[in-house]
């Protein structure tokens, strides 16, 4: 208990101090994370509201493959990734891997099936109300997709904030990819397991404390926001 | 109304002309298991309103929708005469309006009209202006009451100017200042050159608004005279009967 209560302290006083190296692994976290969020919002998004509002053969089946991908196991996606970006795969002469961009492309494949199944549910449902109305208004296909898309814009926070989640926890990929190199492509959930094994629990702590707390801060600004636009009808 | 928005929008929208601009040719709509519309022949002139009415069920707003080309015939023809389909608009009983501002939504409709941006502005303020909602063109659009919603569907309808604006039972759901409003509204689209297609239930509506009266009953056309005509002697047992608020079988 003791030794618990000293990590603690500790973890605390990094944070605290803005220990350098604590924060230089925040920094790149964030980077990281918020980057691969945002290549996979612009791709899943549009994905998503295709998938809502098109009608073509083989729909069906397309919508089952990206809904069993949101379950896709990240040591899997980081495999394929490292087979690719290795120097041996059909990637390996951009020299990508073991850099913060090999685990951003790890990432944004593992975020954007999230992304693009919870949208195509959302954009699918105000398709459902918006429908006639823009069909009598004479939308054209790119029009009624921005339209749909604007419009869902509140409630698609939730899709991103699942792939926002998903990006944070996320440790196998970006582990394989990645290569966790100090002061290069170490992020906060890597640097977290390689500090509890070789028992440095402070700054596995302090660590820990800053990922559940921005996830606290992100996840609340965001739904605060959503909250407000709801009241509004705006949502 | 304003006189001055009467005329600026007849200044917009330009004087109209007195001919066919949609012909219905023995239109057949079925579902799996009947028969909903049954081989319906009509023919719409610019200009004027025009009173869709019959009971629940007699196919006025599926009529409608084939008018709109929301809905496809099963056989039969819709044509369209001297306008073309962006020329039709229509205005739902409930208005389905966007997650906007009252504005935002008038802009999202002038965009898809393909309107020049520089008259943005105008068109915007214009339409404000004849529907009475200036005070709330930065007001959450699904905040307003619902005869305001409406007012809105009505003139985000007309953004584009259209030849033919189809309306189903606007005033359904609306007190009595709203509907006399909306009513207002109605008339001042029509003495603009629109044509008017109007579903309505309100006897005293289709008196004060229309010139001629379509009566549908069962899928089919029962009786298509001139408004005082229809009310006053109604040729049909059906129209005698939905006029007298009898039961019909």
């Amino acid at each position: 208990m003791e030794e618990i209560r000293t990590a603690f302290a500790a973890a605390f006083k990094l944070i605290v101090t803005l220990d350098h190296n604590l924060f230089e692994i925040v920094g790149l976290s964030l980077y990281v994370t918020l980057t691969a969020v945002l290549i996979a919002c612009l791709i899943g998004l549009p994905l998503g509201a295709l998938l809502a509002v098109g009608r073509f053969p083989g729909r069906h089946l397309v919508v089952v493959f990206i809904n069993s991908l949101m379950g896709l196991p990240p040591v899997v996606v980081g495999l394929v990734v490292y087979l690719m970006l290795s120097s041996a795969g059909p990637f390996g002469v951009l020299q990508l891997l073991y850099t913060p961009t090999a685990m951003i492309i790890a990432q944004a494949l593992l975020v954007t099936p999230i992304i693009a199944a919870l949208s195509r549910q959302i954009i699918e449902a105000l398709h459902g109300e918006y429908d006639e109305m823009l069909r009598s208004m004479h939308a054209g296909r790119m029009a009624t997709l921005s339209t749909l898309i604007w419009d869902a814009r509140y409630s698609l926070v939730t899709a991103a904030l699942a792939g926002l989640g998903r990006a944070f926890a996320e440790v196998g990929a970006v582990m394989i990819v990645g290569g966790n190199i100090n002061h290069v492509t170490r992020v906060m959930t890597t640097a977290i397991a390689l500090e509890t094994s070789k028992g440095e629990l402070a700054l596995a702590l302090g660590l820990g404390i800053i990922l559940v707390g921005l996830s606290i801060m992100i996840n609340t600004a965001l739904m605060s926001l959503r909250s407000e636009m709801e009241r509004m009808a705006y949502a | 109304m304003p006189d001055s928005n009467i005329i600026s929008l007849q200044n917009w929208t330009g004087k109209p002309a007195q001919n066919t601009i949609v012909q219905l040719e023995d239109v057949v709509l079925d579902s799996e298991s009947r028969r909903l519309v049954d081989g319906i022949s009509l023919t719409l002139r610019s200009g004027g309103i025009t009173a869709l009415m019959g009971s629940n069920g007699a196919g006025k707003t599926l009529t409608l929708r084939l008018i709109a080309r929301l809905l496809q015939p099963s056989s039969g023809i819709v044509r369209n005469c001297s306008i073309e389909e962006r020329d039709i608009a229509f205005v739902f009983q409930r208005p389905v309006l966007l997650r906007r501002t009252v504005a935002a939504n008038l802009l999202h409709a002038l965009k898809l009209c393909k309107v020049p941006r520089h008259n943005r502005r105008e068109r915007i303020q214009l339409l404000l202006d004849i529907s009475r909602l200036s005070e709330m063109a930065n007001s959450p659009a699904r905040m307003l009451s619902g005869g305001e919603q409406q007012r809105l569907a009505m003139v985000r309808a007309i953004a584009g100017n259209p030849k033919l604006l189809l309306l189903d039972e606007p005033t359904a759901s609306l007190d009595p200042h709203a509907t006399s409003m909306l009513e207002n509204l109605m008339t001042t689209i029509a003495n603009s050159g629109t044509k008017l297609v109007l579903v309505t239930h309100d006897a005293g509506q289709a008196r004060r608004l229309s010139s001629d009266v379509v009566f549908m009953h069962e899928g089919r056309i029962a009786e298509h005279t001139p408004t005082h005509q229809f009310l006053n002697t109604p040729q049909s047992d059906e129209a005698k009967a939905y006029l007298e608020g009898r039961l019909l079988v």
